[in-house]
């Protein structure tokens, strides 16, 4: 397949989505890099960049965290893959609206170049983080970075908003209206059902960031004041014209921020479901109950969003109602969970085992993010309890949380999803050898960035800190760790070099891939596109005369027999 | 004494786990976080063991039960360990923060402004005197903009350093003059962020005499790393002497 720009093919648009992100994390690793290491020794001069200034350190950590999350991880598992193989999925020839989701492509193409933008203009990326609490953000004399950068980054997300607006209506109208016939609502693959829910919490949370990203705009260029309150004094000067309030900011952008994540690894659950099925060899107990249950994870993901705001001001018995209905999400994740767990190691419905499950790469990586989405995900109701998070809150001990469940389990599936989808985009396969040598580098290199952070947490060290010392304190007895974090996180880029370098070589020589590989049972493995109406489910595994048979949702039923 | 708290003190943070607790509801909130932490560290490595096993006994044929009875009994096992999770939570929560201070807690204003911590204690007359952004002045000695008209104000001490008696309840009043700040004192098992626009408050009982670090831990700009500030926690007799000797010089300075 020839790789044309302009085009409006899925296929191409997905890989070119798939090529955007990883154009973005290769960038978001280099930044980090640049963080953990100026962390650990602040007064040595890197070599080109020179001696980092606090505020290049937060201009880092800004972008850092802008790009991973709009451009990594919720363009490749949501539109990159949808983009990929959901029309094939469901039956159809291409997304409801190939145009728009071309559109869409180039619309978060330039929202990345207006970002990356940033960086050049006088005083550097913005250094709010990429929460931009106001009035720091609001406000250009607070910071430097606050002028033009802030422009730059709000005129950016709020490109974001409109192509992941565009994508999620694209999908969600290729899901209502291409499925082929007989392709029912338990017929589908569980990606698709991850895609359809995460495409709905796209519509509605995009649409409120766009309209905060408006109103912070308004204040800072036309004389609002929705997030300044009076009187409030920056550098000398009161800028408080009106009685905004900071905390209004903090909702609208949390109501967003927390479906957000979900909007990251929803996909990811649901590629995950697929490829336990398919490389377990068998069906997914109680699928009915894992659809119900992603559905639930994203709904309740919809009413939890004040747990980001104990100890920022909000009335304690939200508080509570909060973590509530925080807590409330562990049991449909544990479901989840137990649900990936007995289909790796309890027997299917036959009783029998057939050869056990295969470890392929894309399997292994889907394993590692099983590991991440579990030691992640338990310390997500700690830091829902209000109490414990009046301790907790901004420290490392979150940023070990939300690094584990939201960016190694992201990102580990957008690996498997790489791993195992890669014949479609190229014929061919992607080498086992080094995909195997990637995916142990990887998870031994992801579990000791991200494990020892928890202890720099416990101990208070707080996020956003360009150096362990300071006027009152000095973290020294975390110096050690944090050394320990910095190896690890180099040593986790430097195994990535082996991925880019398996992606390049076996696109060009890797080995032919048969049709059908890995022997999937969903339909965009289809050797032909003319099949006719769907009678079967999406992962029919079953053992006849201790024989692994497998029937593909393309193969009829009735023709069978 | 007074020579200690004028000196710059570095505490360090020497453990890779809490710091040692100084505080009154410090003593079950570190209950709490011991109990969780080893619940899900429990529950983590149960998941991954049961997967490695798991994997190692190969292929094993005839299990007799269909594996969804024991995932519900699992789940069974799991729920009631999230209740109470979230009831125990709840409650410690709701006794620091439902609750107000006590009538007897001593009032401090806390003030964080780009890149500094203020602490202002209201004075024999025990109420804050009137602060107006347009006055505040850092160079002239004001940096909190006190109104010199209302009378309130003139006994008001501001330090920079926050120091409190042991064993009485202190009950903080937060404010910020510019951007959001987050009141970080890890030794007090205290956060609360001060937001310009309101006045928050957060009460805690410091307990063990001793030096404590108090932290930003909400990015404000380029200074967040160092803007901190030190709490002595000192025994009564100490902290009024304290108090006396900076109400005495604050007595001697003209009137702002």
């Amino acid at each position: 397949m020839k790789l044309r720009l302009f085009t409006t093919h899925h296929r191409i648009l997905g890989i070119l989505y798939l090529l955007l992100s990883l154009a973005t994390v290769a960038i978001g690793t280099l930044l980090s890099l640049l963080m953990r290491i100026h962390r650990v020794w602040p007064d040595t001069p890197l070599p080109i960049i020179g001696l980092l200034k606090p505020e290049d350190y937060l201009a880092l950590v800004t972008m850092h965290g802008t790009l991973m999350i709009f451009f990594v991880l919720t363009i490749a598992p949501q539109v990159g893959f949808a983009s990929l193989v959901l029309p094939e999925q469901i039956g159809a020839r291409n997304m409801a609206f190939p145009r728009l989701n071309a559109a869409s492509f180039w619309i978060a193409l330039a929202a990345l170049l207006v970002l990356l933008a940033a960086f050049f203009v006088p005083k550097g990326a913005p250094i709010s983080g990429w929460t931009s609490y106001p009035p720091l953000s609001a406000i250009p004399a607070a910071g430097p970075g606050e002028g033009a950068g802030m422009d730059l980054w709000l005129a950016s997300i709020g490109l974001f908003c409109l192509s992941s607006w565009l994508a999620a209506v694209n999908i969600l109208a290729t899901i209502l209206g291409e499925r082929r016939a007989g392709m029912t609502w338990t017929r589908l693959p569980m990606t698709v059902w991850a895609w359809l829910i995460t495409s709905i919490l796209t519509l509605l949370v995009f649409a409120v960031l766009l309209a905060a990203i408006v109103l912070l705009f308004s204040d800072r260029h036309l004389g609002s004041s929705f997030f300044v309150p009076a009187g409030d004094l920056i550098n000398g000067t009161i800028v408080g014209r009106g009685d905004g309030s900071p905390l209004l900011w903090l909702h609208l952008f949390w109501f967003f921020g927390h479906p957000e994540v979900y909007i990251a690894v929803l996909p990811g659950m649901g590629l995950a479901t697929s490829l336990f099925a398919n490389f377990a060899r068998r069906d997914v107990p109680g699928y009915r109950i894992m659809a119900t249950m992603l559905v639930a994870i994203g709904l309740l993901g919809l009413v939890v969003w004040g747990h980001h705001m104990f100890v920022s001001g909000m009335n304690p018995y939200a508080g509570t109602a909060f973590a509530l209905t925080t807590m409330a999400i562990a049991v449909p994740s544990t479901v989840e969970v137990l649900g990936w767990l007995s289909m790796l190691t309890l027997p299917t419905p036959g009783g029998l085992w057939s050869s056990g499950p295969r470890f392929p790469t894309p399997m292994l990586f889907a394993l590692g993010f099983l590991s991440f989405f579990v030691a992640g995900g338990l310390t997500g109701p700690i830091l829902a309890q209000p109490a414990l998070d009046s301790y907790l809150h901004n420290t490392f001990f979150v940023v070990a949380h939300f690094h584990m469940v939201m960016a190694m389990a992201g990102t580990f599936s957008i690996f498997a999803g790489i791993y195992y989808w890669f014949p479609l985009m190229t014929g061919r396969l992607m080498n086992e050898t080094l995909g195997k040598l990637h995916f142990w580098l990887s998870i031994i290199g992801a579990w000791g960035t991200f494990f020892p952070m928890h202890l720099s947490g416990l101990a208070g060290e707080p996020r956003h800190y360009e150096r362990l010392t300071g006027p009152a304190t000095s973290f020294s007895g975390i110096v050690a760790n944090e050394r320990g974090i910095t190896s690890a996180a180099l040593f986790l880029a430097a195994a990535q070099l082996i991925f880019l370098w398996n992606v390049f070589w076996s696109a060009r020589r890797g080995r032919p891939a048969q049709p059908n590989p890995w022997q999937a049972t969903t339909l965009e493995w289809a050797p032909v596109a003319a099949f006719g109406r769907i009678d079967r489910g999406p992962y029919e595994y079953e053992i006849a005369l201790n024989e692994m048979i497998f029937h593909p949702q393309w193969e009829s039923a009735s023709k069978q027999e | 004494m007074s020579a200690m708290l004028l000196e710059p003190v570095c505490i360090a943070q020497s453990h890779l786990w809490l710091p040692p607790n100084g505080s009154l509801h410090g003593i079950a909130l570190d209950r709490l976080m011991r109990w969780n932490l080893i619940a899900i560290c429990v529950c983590c490595l149960a998941a991954h063991v049961w997967l490695i096993v798991a994997k190692l006994r190969r292929p094993r044929s005839n299990h007799a039960a269909y594996s969804t009875p024991f995932r519900w009994a699992l789940l069974a096992a799991l729920c009631p360990m999230y209740v109470w999770l979230a009831v125990t939570a709840q409650h410690l929560w709701a006794a620091s923060r439902y609750a107000g201070p006590s009538l007897e807690a001593m009032q401090v204003e806390v003030v964080g402004e780009q890149f500094q911590w203020y602490f202002r204690y209201p004075g024999s007359d025990a109420a804050f005197g009137v602060t107006r952004p347009a006055l505040a002045n850092a160079a002239t000695g004001n940096p909190l903009g006190l109104d010199a008209r209302d009378p309130r104000g003139s006994d008001d001490v501001v330090s920079s350093a926050l120091v409190l008696p042991a064993g009485r309840e202190v009950d903080l009043r937060l404010r910020s003059v510019d951007v959001i700040h987050g009141l970080f004192i890890p030794g007090m098992r205290v956060k609360e962020n001060t937001v310009p626009g309101l006045v928050l408050h957060v009460h805690f009982t410091p307990t063990t005499p001793g030096t404590y670090p108090i932290l930003c831990s909400q990015v404000c700009g380029l200074g967040h790393a160092r803007m901190q500030a030190v709490l002595s926690v000192v025994s009564p007799a100490e902290f009024d002497s304290w108090l006396a000797a900076r109400e005495r010089a604050r007595s001697e300075q003209p009137a702002q």
